[in-house]
C-alpha cells in the first residue's frame, strides 16, 4: 500500500503546496520555476556532454530545474541493444553529463531506466548507458517487470485515458527526458512525446488505439518531464527506431533543449528535415493545448560551438 | 582409505556434481557462461553421447571416461555424477527421516523384460532419427526438466520477494524475474515423471535408475563385467541380510550371497553396515554372472517396438500440419512448422538429438524458447520451440547454442545467426490495425532488427503499412511478439523445416555528410 499513500500523500503536499507556496513549493519542481527567458535552446557542432554544459547554462543551469536533497529520474531511449553510433539509443555521453550537473545541482539520487524493446540487460549493458550511468553515480534501474508499474489515470487524454506509469516517475521530484531523435518507421520520427512510450507499461494498447493520438495524449498526462534533452549528435535518418547498421546513420552533433515537450519535438522535426505539421502526434498534441508547434512564437536560443 | 568411507566420498562427489548443475539448469541470471556450462555437463552420459554423433568433437571424452569409469569401479556415474541419481538420493534421505523407524530394502529380482525393452525402445529409433523414449527417460534431462519445472520457479519467487523488499528502500540491484509463460501440458508430463520417480525412490531407493533408466541399463551391461566390484566375502559373511537392508538399489540377495552388479549402483552403502566387513569393494574374480545371449523372443520384440515407434513418428508429422496456435478469430493464424533455434539447422536434426533438458529454455534471456507441446508432433514433445507469444529471439544473441550440451543446437557465431533464417513472417493484412482502423502502428516493422518487414504507403493518405521482404526475414518473431492485435496476430512466423540463410540488406547506400556550417532550420 505504501505506493498508493505516496500518492495520495504527495496529492495533499501538492494540495497544500498551493495554498502555501512558500512553504512547500520545493517539493515538486515545476517549469514554472524556471528562470530564464529562451523557451528553447538549440545547440550544435559539439560533443553531446559539452554541448549540454552550454544549452543548459542557457536555460539558468541545472538548478533551476534540480533542487537539493531531490530525486530524479532520467528517462532516455534504451529500447534496442545497439551500440552508440548505431544511434537507436540516446548517447551515453550526454546521459553521463545530466547526471553529473543533476548532482552538481545537489540532488540526492538521479535514477536511470527505460522499458526496453530488446533484451533489457543487453539494452543496457550495450547502449553504453549503464556504465555511463554507474560512472556518473547515478542508479540504474530495471524497467522489464510489470511489478515496477503503477496504474494512472490521464483525464485529458482522448484514445488514452489510463496507463501503467513507472513508479520512479511517479516518485521522483524531477523527470527528466532524454529522447534520441530518429527515423520511425510509422510516426516518420521518434523524438520526446515518442520516447515517453519507455514509461509505461503497455504499448500495444498505444499501437492498436491510434498511435499519434495515444502519443499526444500521454504528454497531457500530468506529471510531464521538467524538461526534454533531445539528441541530435548520431542522426538515424532511416530504417528507424532499430536500424540495420551504422550505414543508417549522419553525424548531426546537434541538441535541442525545452521545458515545451511539443515546441522540443517541433524543433527536432525540423533538424531531422521533416516539417512538424506532417507529423501527426506533433501536430495532435499542439491542438490539444499540450504545447507549441509553431516555433516563430518562440525565443530560442541558437549556438553553434 | 578404510572402504567404509567410501560412502563418504561418494556422497561428497555427489554433492560437488549435484549442486552447480542444478545451479547452471535454474540461472536465468546468466550468472554462468555458456562454455563453462558445458564443461559442468561435461560428463553427462546422454547429451555428450548425442555431442559426439553430432560433431565428435570437445565432448567426445566425456561419455567415453564414463564409459572407461563403468568398466573399473561399476556404475559411479549413476551414484554420483547423474542429477537424477543424487536426487533420489536426497528424497531417500527423506524418506528415512519421515518414516520414523530407519528404512529398510529388501532384494528384489531383476525385471529383465522391462529393462532390456526401456533400453532398445529408446536406443534403436535413434537410429531412425526418432529419440522420443530418449527424451522422456534420459537421466539429465528429466533431471533438467524437473529443476526447470520446479526449482526455478522457487528461486524466482524467493528472487521477486527480495527483490520486493529493497524496492520499498528504493534498491533496485535485485531484479524480478518474471516467468513469461506457463505450458501446462508440458508441466503436467514433467510433474508425473517427477511424481513417479519421487514415489520410486520413496518406496524402493534407486528402483528407477536399474530398473527403468535406459543410461542405468546400459551401463549396467557394462559394471557386470567391470573390475572393481562390491563382492560378498564367503568366509566373513553371516548372512545376516544388514547389507540387503541398506542396499537401495535391492540387488543385495544375502541369503544366496549374490550381487546383481548390473543392478548396483555403486553407492557403498552395504560396505559400513556389514557388522564383520563381509563385504568389499575389491578387484578380485569372482564366478561369472548369470547367462546373457541373447535369445529370438527379444529380437522380435526389438523389431515390432522399431516398426510401432516409426509409425508413431508418422502420426507426429500428420500432427505437426494441423496446430493451430491461437483462438479462434476472423482470420486464424496456422502455422505449419514449428520453429527451431537458430543453429538447429532443421527440425529433423533438432528433433533427433534435443533431449529437452530445457537449458537453453532457462538461459534464453528473452523467454522466447518455450516447452513443446504439440508444435513438432508427438517426437518432439517437451523439446523447446521458439513462442512468439511469450518473447522472440534478441538479433545478437547466441545464448542457446553456446549452452545446448547435445548438439541440437550447434554454436553459431552472431554473424552467421543474423542471417540463420530459422522461418519467415506472413503478414495477413486484413487482420492489421492500419487495415482495420485506418490509424499508425508499425509495431512489427519498429521490432524488427533487418528491417525485412518494411513500411510502405497504404490506401489512405499519410498512412503506412507493413510488407515483409521474405529474403531478408530470419525469423526471430520480433514482429510478431510485437503486434498489439489480439486474439490472433497480423503477423507471424511460419518455421522453416530446413533452415536457410536470408540475403543480408544492403541495398542502401552509406548517407551523406551533413554540413554542419549551415544554420538551423528555423
Amino acid at each position: 500500500m505504501k505506493r498508493r499513500d505516496f500518492l495520495k500523500s504527495t496529492g495533499i503536499i501538492a494540495g497544500a503546496g498551493v495554498v502555501i507556496p512558500g512553504v512547500y513549493g520545493s517539493v515538486y519542481a515545476k517549469t514554472s520555476y524556471i528562470n530564464n527567458s529562451f523557451d528553447l535552446v538549440a545547440i550544435k557542432g559539439g560533443e553531446p556532454d559539452a554541448m549540454f554544459d552550454e544549452s543548459i547554462k542557457q536555460l539558468g543551469g541545472m538548478s533551476s530545474f534540480v533542487k537539493k536533497n531531490q530525486t530524479v529520474v532520467i528517462k532516455p531511449n534504451i529500447g534496442w541493444d545497439a551500440s552508440p553510433e548505431r544511434g537507436a539509443n540516446t548517447h551515453p555521453k550526454l546521459v553521463k553529463r545530466v547526471i553529473e550537473q543533476c548532482y552538481n545541482a545537489g540532488a540526492k539520487e538521479v535514477y536511470v531506466f527505460d522499458h526496453t524493446c530488446d533484451d533489457w540487460r543487453k539494452c543496457y549493458t550495450n547502449s553504453g548507458i549503464e556504465k555511463a550511468v554507474s560512472d556518473a553515480k547515478g542508479k540504474m534501474v530495471p524497467g522489464n517487470s510489470e511489478s515496477y508499474y503503477q496504474d494512472v489515470e490521464i483525464k485529458a487524454g482522448k484514445s488514452l485515458k489510463k496507463a501503467k506509469v513507472h513508479e520512479l516517475i511517479l516518485q521522483s521530484d524531477v523527470f527528466i527526458n532524454i529522447p534520441i531523435l530518429k527515423n520511425h518507421g510509422s510516426t516518420k520520427v521518434s523524438l520526446s512525446m515518442k520516447n515517453l512510450m519507455g514509461a509505461v507499461w503497455d504499448r500495444r494498447f498505444w499501437h492498436s488505439n491510434d498511435l499519434s493520438q495515444c502519443i499526444a495524449d500521454y504528454a497531457a498526462f500530468n506529471k510531464k518531464p521538467s524538461l526534454n534533452i533531445v539528441d541530435g549528435y548520431y542522426v538515424m535518418k532511416r530504417n528507424g527506431p532499430r536500424g540495420v547498421s551504422v550505414d543508417d546513420v549522419v553525424l548531426m552533433k546537434s541538441q535541442i533543449l525545452s521545458t515545451d515537450i511539443v515546441s522540443a519535438d517541433s524543433a527536432s522535426a525540423k533538424i531531422f528535415g521533416v516539417e512538424p505539421s506532417d507529423i501527426s502526434h506533433i501536430k495532435i498534441a499542439n491542438s490539444m493545448g499540450l504545447g507549441k508547434m509553431d516555433l516563430n512564437s518562440l525565443n530560442i536560443k541558437r549556438i553553434t560551438l | 582409505m578404510r572402504q567404509s568411507n567410501f560412502r563418504l566420498l561418494r556422497i561428497i562427489i555427489s554433492i560437488l556434481f549435484f549442486i552447480p548443475t542444478t545451479y547452471i539448469l535454474i540461472d536465468f541470471y546468466g550468472l554462468v557462461p555458456g562454455d563453462v556450462k558445458k564443461w559442468i555437463l561435461f560428463l553427462q552420459f546422454t547429451p555428450s553421447v548425442l555431442n559426439f554423433i553430432t560433431i565428435g568433437t570437445l565432448s567426445i571424452t566425456g561419455f567415453i571416461i564414463i564409459l572407461a569409469l563403468t568398466f573399473l569401479f561399476g556404475r559411479v556415474y549413476c551414484s554420483s555424477v547423474c542429477p537424477l541419481g543424487v536426487l533420489q538420493d536426497i528424497i531417500n534421505y527423506f524418506s528415512k527421516k519421515i518414516k520414523k523407524r530407519k528404512k529398510k530394502f529388501i532384494f528384489v529380482k531383476e525385471n529383465k523384460l522391462l529393462r532390456y525393452s526401456l533400453l532398445a525402445l529408446t536406443i534403436i529409433p535413434i537410429f531412425f532419427g526418432i529419440n522420443t523414449f530418449l527424451v522422456l527417460l534420459d537421466p539429465y534431462s528429466l533431471y533438467g526438466r524437473i529443476a526447470g519445472n520446479f526449482a526455478l520457479p522457487i528461486l524466482a519467487f524467493s528472487n521477486n520477494g527480495v527483490a520486493y523488499i529493497l524496492e520499498q528502500f528504493n534498491n533496485y540491484s535485485v531484479y524480478p524475474h518474471d516467468i513469461q509463460k506457463f505450458n501446462i501440458v508440458p508441466f503436467a508430463i514433467v510433474f508425473s515423471f517427477f511424481g513417479l520417480i519421487a514415489y520410486l525412490s520413496f518406496k524402493h531407493g534407486r528402483l528407477y535408475c536399474n530398473t527403468i533408466c535406459p543410461v542405468g541399463t546400459l551401463l549396467g551391461i557394462i559394471s557386470k563385467y567391470s573390475l572393481f566390484k562390491i563382492r560378498i566375502k564367503e568366509e566373513e559373511c553371516l548372512s545376516c541380510g544388514a547389507c540387503a537392508r541398506d542396499c537401495k538399489a535391492e540387488c543385495i540377495d544375502s541369503r544366496t550371497k549374490i550381487i546383481d552388479t548390473s543392478r548396483c549402483i555403486a553407492c557403498f552403502d552395504c560396505i559400513p553396515s556389514c557388522p564383520t566387513e563381509g563385504i568389499t569393494f575389491s578387484l578380485k574374480s569372482s564366478a561369472s554372472s548369470s547367462d546373457d545371449s541373447i535369445n529370438n523372443s527379444k529380437r522380435n520384440f526389438l523389431t515390432k517396438t522399431s516398426i510401432y515407434l516409426l509409425s508413431l513418428s508418422a502420426i507426429g508429422a500428420s500432427v505437426q500440419k494441423k496446430i493451430k496456435i491461437t483462438k479462434p478469430s476472423t482470420i486464424p493464424v496456422f502455422k505449419e512448422n514449428a520453429v527451431s533455434p537458430p543453429g538447429s539447422f532443421s527440425l529433423d536434426k533438432f528433433n533427433g538429438k534435443c533431449t529437452a533438458c530445457h537449458l537453453c529454455v532457462t538461459a534464453c534471456p528473452t523467454q522466447v524458447l518455450q516447452p513443446s507441446f504439440l508444435e513438432y508432433g508427438f517426437t518432439g514433445m517437451l523439446q523447446p520451440h521458439l513462442d512468439n507469444s511469450a518473447g522472440y529471439c534478441n538479433f545478437d544473441c547466441t545464448i542457446c547454442s553456446d549452452v545446448c550440451p547435445t548438439g541440437a543446437i550447434i554454436p553459431i557465431t552472431r554473424n552467421d545467426k543474423h542471417l540463420a533464417q530459422i522461418g519467415i513472417a506472413k503478414f495477413i493484412k486484413e487482420n492489421c490495425v492500419v487495415h482495420t482502423q485506418k490509424t499508425d502502428c508499425g509495431a512489427c516493422s519498429e521490432h524488427c532488427p533487418t528491417k525485412a518487414v518494411h513500411m510502405i504507403p497504404y490506401e489512405v493518405k499519410g498512412l503506412v503499412i507493413p510488407e515483409v521482404r521474405e529474403e531478408y526475414c530470419i525469423g526471430c518473431g520480433a514482429c510478431e511478439f510485437a503486434c498489439p492485435t489480439i486474439p490472433y496476430k497480423s503477423i507471424y512466423i511460419e518455421g522453416n523445416s530446413i533452415h536457410k540463410t536470408a540475403k543480408k540488406n544492403v541495398e542502401e547506400k552509406k548517407l551523406e555528410k551533413v554540413n554542419m556550417d549551415e544554420d538551423f532550420p528555423f
